[in-house]
Parts: C-alpha cells; sequence; structure tokens
C-alpha cells in the first residue's frame, strides 16, 4: 500500500481551502516546516501570522480573529497545543464556542527521536473532555482531506490529530468523513479491532496476522473521537465477542476510555484497551518505541489471541 | 445613535458613581464579587462607554463597533453596569448577577450578554484576543479601535508579554490597552508580590506607545485616548494610576477588598458614602 505524509495533505489541502474560502487563517508557533502549514504562507502570504514561540497569545490571537469571522488554523505540535495552550483553548476558544481549528501535530510516540517533551499521549483525553471542543484523528491521506473540508464546514472549535510520518492509504478515493460515525475496514466475527488516527493501520496489520491463524478480526477505524455515534458504538459492541482498542495515545481517557465508557453503558461487552499504560515515553526510533511499550503488531496480535483464548476457557 | 462626544466631564463623573453604586450593589445582592477592581475601573468605563466607543446597543454585533476585551474579567460588575445604563440590555438583570440562569456571569461571557465581545476571567488572556481583533480589522480594511482592560497584576502572566511582542510586530495602531495600575492584587500589594517596574519602560521597549495618567481624571482619559487613537504604526498603552476600591474610604488601596462582598452594615456606608459624592 502506498505511504503517503498526512502533513503533505494538510499543506496542500489548507492551500485549496484557502483559496475558495478568504476567510481561512493560519497562524504558526514556529512549527511551519514541521507542520507543512508553510506551504499556506507561500500561497497567501497576507493570511498566515508567525507569532513565534508563543502558543498562548497563538490562541489568543486566534480566537479574537474567529469573532469577526475567520477561520483560523494554529499551527504547533500536539504536545504543545493541547497542553502549553490549554486555559487559552478553555477560556477563549471552547467556552465561547469560537471558529478555532487547532492543528496538533506529532501525536503519540511518533514524533522523530524527539522523546518525552514532544511525545503526545495526553492530548485525546485532555480534548475530549473540553465542552463545545470537536476532536478527530483521521486515518489516512484520503481522510486527512476529506476531514478538513469537514472541519471548514463546521462552525465551532476542532482539535485535529496529525501523525508525522506517512501511513499507507486504506481508505476508497469517494470516501467522505462523517463527524462520529465508526467506518467497518474488515469484517470478521471472533473479535473486534476498533482504532483511530494513523493506529488504524496498525490494527488491519494485526487483523491480518490473525487471519493466519484463522482468527477473523473486525476492524473499525474510529475517526470522530467526538462526537461518538454511541448508537454505532454499542451495536458494534452487540455484535462483538469482545472489543480490542489500539491506540497511539495513554490507555487512560483516549480510543479505549470513549469506547469504555459507552460500551460499559449501553451493552457491556470485553474490552481491552491497547495503547501507553500511563508511563511517559522516550526518545527512540519509531519501531524501537513500539516493541518496547508492547504496540507492536506481533505484541498486539498476541494480546489479541490471549484474550481469546481466555474468553473460550 | 446619539452622539455623546459632548458628555460633560462632569455628567462623566457622575456616570462613573453610578457605576460604583451599581456595582457594588450587585456584588451585594450576590454575596459575591469582586469590589477592589470594580470600583477602580469606573472613570475608565464611563469614558469608553459613554464618549469614546463607537457602539449600538440595539445591534451589539454591529461589524463596524468598536471592541472592548476585559481582561480582567473579575471586574465585570463595572462593565455590566455600563452596558446596562448604555441600553444593552434591561437594568432589571443587573440584580441577577451570579445567580443560575443569570446572563450577567460572575466573570464576562461572550455567549451569554449583550455587548460582551470576548470571554474572559482566567488572566493574562485578553490582549491576545484583543490583538486578534485588531489584526482582523486590518484585514478587513475596517477602522474600529480595540481596547483591552488589564489589571496591573494581570501583567504578571507571561502571555501578556508574548502579546505586547506581537502587538508591536504588526504595527497595531488600531489596538488601545488600558492598565487598571491600582498596585493591588489579591493577596497584598503589587510591590510585595511582583514588582512590576520600570512598567513604562517595559511597554516602550516592546514597542509600544505609552502615557501614564491619573485613571480617575476623566480629562487625563479622554486626552490620553485622543492621543493613542492619533498613532501611526504603533499600539498604545495607558497606564492608568488608580486606587483599588475607589470612592468606598474602607475599601481603597485595601487587597482585602480584591474579591469580598461587603455585608449589609458596610454595604449601607459605602452606600452613603457615594451617594454624598458631588
Amino acid at each position: 500500500m502506498e505511504k503517503i505524509s498526512l502533513r503533505d495533505v494538510l499543506a496542500k489541502k489548507l492551500v485549496e481551502l484557502g483559496g475558495k474560502n478568504e476567510q481561512v487563517v493560519v497562524l504558526d508557533a514556529d512549527l511551519a516546516t514541521s507542520t507543512k502549514v508553510d506551504e499556506f504562507a507561500k500561497a497567501f502570504p497576507e493570511r498566515f501570522f508567525e507569532v513565534g514561540i508563543a502558543e498562548q497569545n497563538m490562541v489568543g490571537m486566534a480566537a479574537g480573529l474567529a469573532t469577526l469571522g475567520f477561520i483560523p488554523f494554529t499551527s504547533s505540535f500536539a504536545c504543545f497545543t493541547a497542553k502549553r495552550a490549554l486555559d487559552q483553548i478553555r477560556i477563549t476558544v471552547a467556552q465561547p464556542k469560537l471558529n478555532v481549528k487547532l492543528l496538533g501535530a506529532y501525536t503519540g510516540l511518533f514524533t522523530g527521536k524527539t522523546g518525552k517533551t514532544h511525545q503526545s499521549v495526553q492530548d485525546i483525553a485532555i480534548m475530549r473532555t473540553m465542552p463545545n471542543m470537536r476532536v478527530v484523528a483521521p486515518g489516512d491521506a484520503i481522510e486527512m482531506s476529506s476531514v478538513l473540508e469537514a472541519v471548514i464546514e463546521y462552525v465551532g472549535p476542532v482539535y485535529i490529530r496529525i501523525p508525522r510520518d506517512p501511513i499507507s492509504v486504506f481508505l476508497p478515493k469517494d470516501y467522505k468523513f462523517q463527524w462520529g460515525k465508526p467506518i467497518t475496514i474488515k469484517e470478521g466475527r471472533d473479535l473486534t479491532l476498533i482504532s483511530t488516527g494513523e493506529f488504524t493501520e496498525k490494527a488491519i496489520e494485526v487483523a491480518a496476522e490473525l487471519e493466519k491463524e484463522f482468527v477473523h478480526a473486525k476492524v473499525i477505524h474510529l475517526p470522530s473521537l467526538k462526537p461518538i455515534d454511541e448508537d454505532a458504538i454499542a451495536q458494534i459492541a452487540l455484535e462483538s465477542s469482545c472489543i480490542i482498542t489500539i491506540e497511539n495515545h495513554n490507555i487512560l481517557g483516549g480510543l479505549g476510555g470513549a469506547i469504555a465508557e459507552i460500551v460499559s453503558e449501553r451493552s457491556p461487552t470485553l474490552i481491552k484497551r491497547i495503547g501507553i499504560k500511563d508511563v511517559f515515553g522516550e526518545s527512540a526510533s519509531n519501531e524501537d518505541l513500539l516493541n518496547k511499550y508492547g504496540l507492536s503488531t506481533e505484541s498486539i496480535k498476541k494480546t489479541c489471541l490471549d484474550l481469546l483464548n481466555k474468553i473460550k476457557r | 445613535m446619539k452622539d455623546l462626544n459632548e458628555v460633560s466631564t462632569k455628567k462623566l463623573y457622575e456616570i462613573a458613581n453610578e457605576i460604583r453604586k451599581i456595582a457594588l450593589k450587585m456584588i451585594y445582592t450576590a454575596g459575591a464579587g469582586h469590589p477592589g477592581g470594580s470600583l477602580s475601573i469606573a472613570e475608565i468605563i464611563a469614558v469608553l462607554y459613554f464618549r469614546e466607543m463607537r457602539i449600538d446597543p440595539k445591534n451589539p454585533k454591529w461589524e463596524e463597533r468598536d471592541r472592548l476585551v476585559l481582561s480582567k474579567g473579575h471586574a465585570a460588575p463595572a462593565l455590566y453596569a455600563a452596558l446596562a445604563m448604555r441600553g444593552f440590555f434591561e437594568e432589571k438583570y443587573l440584580m441577577t448577577f451570579d445567580s443560575i440562569d443569570s446572563i450577567l456571569q460572575g466573570h464576562p461571557d461572550m455567549t451569554k450578554t449583550p455587548g460582551v465581545d470576548m470571554s474572559t476571567g482566567s488572566l493574562g488572556q485578553g490582549l491576545s484576543a484583543g490583538i486578534g481583533m485588531a489584526l482582523g480589522a486590518k484585514l478587513l480594511n475596517k477602522d474600529f479601535k480595540t481596547y483591552v482592560i488589564l489589571g496591573d497584576g494581570e501583567c504578571e502572566e507571561g502571555q501578556v508579554w508574548e502579546a505586547a511582542m506581537s502587538a508591536s510586530k504588526y504595527k497595531l495602531d488600531n489596538l488601545i490597552a488600558i492598565i487598571d495600575y491600582n498596585n493591588v492584587q489579591l493577596v497584598g500589594n503589587i510591590l510585595d508580590v511582583m514588582p512590576l517596574e520600570p512598567f513604562s519602560q517595559k511597554w516602550e521597549s516592546f514597542g509600544w506607545n505609552s502615557i501614564i495618567i491619573d485613571g480617575h481624571d476623566v480629562e487625563s482619559i479622554i486626552h490620553a485616548l485622543e492621543l493613542a487613537k492619533k498613532s501611526c504604526g504603533k499600539p498604545t498603552v495607558i497606564i492608568a494610576r488608580t486606587i483599588k476600591g475607589k470612592g468606598v474610604s474602607f475599601m481603597e488601596g485595601k487587597y482585602q477588598w480584591h474579591s469580598k462582598a461587603p455585608n449589609s452594615e458596610e454595604f449601607e456606608l459605602a452606600m452613603s458614602e457615594l451617594e454624598s459624592f458631588k
């Protein structure tokens, strides 16, 4: 499968959207060449604001611009957007429901060997608990493009998770992102894998490996972490012997937490959460991080098989 | 819209006194609020809302209106008093301040109160939002002004200085910051908590025009605003020397009155002092 960087899609799509809509403006906190919003800066220099290493001021400025009808995108890493500027997001963006789009780049453990400071394993949990905020983690290039169209169409604050490294394209070309909707990537009746963002690529790999053991896993991709179509999740749970959630995030409060909240209230089913187990990361290659933190395809496959054996007993 | 440019200074002092009385009554009625910092900005609010600002109370979302961000959101009672007196909402709402379902929240909420241009309350954030508005005005070729009222203690927040840098980078001569320099914050005197001086020089070194005035002198406020509006290529800060709790003798200069509602005796005494204003 072809691998495409979601940052490259962001770069192109923002220029396209900026061309169609003069209200689109971009603010950056000294990371434009990393998030790739520098493409927007080249295309529309008058609508690009480099505010320097000052995320809090950037978010406040975006809020002020939004009150005038602009659609500001703020560019920074996920770790800084969701935490350094958190109170500013709470006070001047989320509560007044202003139309600010918060880009959180370099998600989970994959930050190019920058380690614990730059890894973002709490942003989903933080943003999900913010009233008025929508949270989305696109899974591939096709979805990234569709998500950005939906983000512009929706009037209100959105937090968008953007992974650093290229991802295999798994969605069809005519795919359209819908808020809240889980997407069935593969059918299977033995167990259900639910994943989000860049880790759906991994869930698909795990499912393929499980097939070799004659275990048929259903794969559900859930890009919209808020809102979530609770009826759809409850129905999936009803049809599943067990659920395994897979995310590049802390197992507390993220995708696994969200699924557990819904399923436990609506149709209790055994859930195993796979993700970062409430620890800080470290600087290393993606492969070494996956191996050490129990997130390799092999490790997740083993967790799935162990769970199935446990159920059978 | 009535042209208020000719409102006399005498009238503005009366309005400021009325703002004090209403604010204090709101705080007393609610049994909560911030009297010290509400009383210290009464003249500033009076001049802005009754003379300077281009606003239309019947059309609070008018696109051409001047914007005001009360960054020191805890002084909301003074703002609400002025908004009601200007007719943004009926005066009957004033005494619902801080009660359930009220349009008048303890700290400003732009989604609930007509005439409030930005939600604030967590200190240090309003200037950034004001910069976004001023920058947006430039992009849209609109000539409205953006006013931001900050507290002195709030300038201890780093974000204020991030904002100060960016306002001069973008040459926001349509942005006017007014600092209520009453020398007192929640736990004590500014000088003991975290000295701000040399304050004016700090702003100047960040690329701002800085004007120091007596913040209770209506003519000085008017004059400073006139100067600020004439600025070309630079934002202006008006450092208004004020007295916390101004107008109520036993509250003046006392940090203990930062966020405390008066009891009935204190309220009666305070009101009688304000009633005797001439």
